[in-house]
């Protein structure tokens, strides 16, 4: 059991946890921060990964924009003051199926997995894939890059246009 | 042993039923938008584990790139959504808004 196996089961556990968190806890802010502890471990994850420049995007772009605005969110739309955000129960007919479906879901994507033989390689970035990056940025995947610039700008208008005071 | 390509893709298979599972469970917009956000990053971690294993290179990051850039971009729209939706009916249980005009 080598070093990086340990790293990984240590990430992997903590992915697991926090998500379990965010999929069953009743309150709203600890599913927040147990999301906050998701994309952390991802963005460890990536570094494992050698996607040192996704990582740092990881944690820039969900963790200090996403979660935010998704707490933000939290905090506008609550009726009472002072209390604890809290969510009901929910029937067990819809907890039974979803839980159904979800383990459906997992035993087949399981199967699929551990019976592919997928052509394993493994690949080389370098110090760095930003570079890498950069460069298929401005000669391969250019339209993308710019499509995805001005949807960004869309969405700006957008968000800013759909939740003004009236 | 080692670490390979599949406890990646198993992780991740992990986090995206977890996802589906928010998704498909909760009644407030938000924790639904939490789920799917577990969703992307499963299949972010799918991405980013093939580019380094399963001979993507550096395509499987680029794919990883755009899925945060649209991921932020749908969150901010989405969340605006709710806020409208929350003006207007003073919650939001998505359980209970059902119409398109009230």
């Amino acid at each position: 059991m080598d070093l990086i196996e340990i790293v990984f089961y240590a990430f992997a556990v903590l992915i697991v946890s926090s998500a379990l968190v965010v999929a069953v806890s009743r309150n709203i802010m600890y599913a927040a921060f147990g999301l906050m502890f998701t994309f952390f471990g991802v963005a460890g994850l990536y570094v494992l990964l050698n996607a040192d420049f996704i990582a740092i995007t990881q944690i820039m772009v969900y963790i200090g924009g996403i979660l935010i605005l998704i707490i933000f969110g939290v905090i506008l739309t609550t009726n009472i003051a002072g209390v604890d955000i809290q969510e009901g129960p929910i029937g067990k007919f819809r907890m039974v199926s979803a839980t159904l479906i979800t383990l459906v879901l997992f035993a087949v994507l399981l199967i699929m997995y551990l019976n592919a033989e997928f052509i394993v390689g493994s690949a080389n970035f370098g110090d760095s894939t930003l570079k890498a990056l950069g460069t298929s940025m401005m000669t391969k995947y250019l339209l993308p890059f710019e499509v995805a610039a001005v949807l960004l700008l869309v969405a700006l208008v957008g968000a800013a246009l759909i939740a003004r005071r009236k | 042993m080692g670490v390979g390509l599949t406890e990646y893709l198993v992780l991740g298979t992990i986090l995206f039923c977890l996802g589906v599972f928010s998704v498909l469970t909760r009644k407030h917009a938000i924790l639904v938008l939490m789920g799917l956000e577990l969703i992307l990053n499963a299949a972010n971690i799918n991405f980013i584990a093939f580019a380094k294993f399963g001979g993507l290179n550096i395509d499987g990051q680029v794919a990883a790139l755009f899925v945060i850039i649209l991921a932020a971009a749908e969150a901010a729209v989405a969340l605006a959504i709710v806020l409208n939706i929350y003006q207007q009916w003073k919650h939001i249980n998505v359980d209970e808004i059902d119409r398109l005009k009230d």
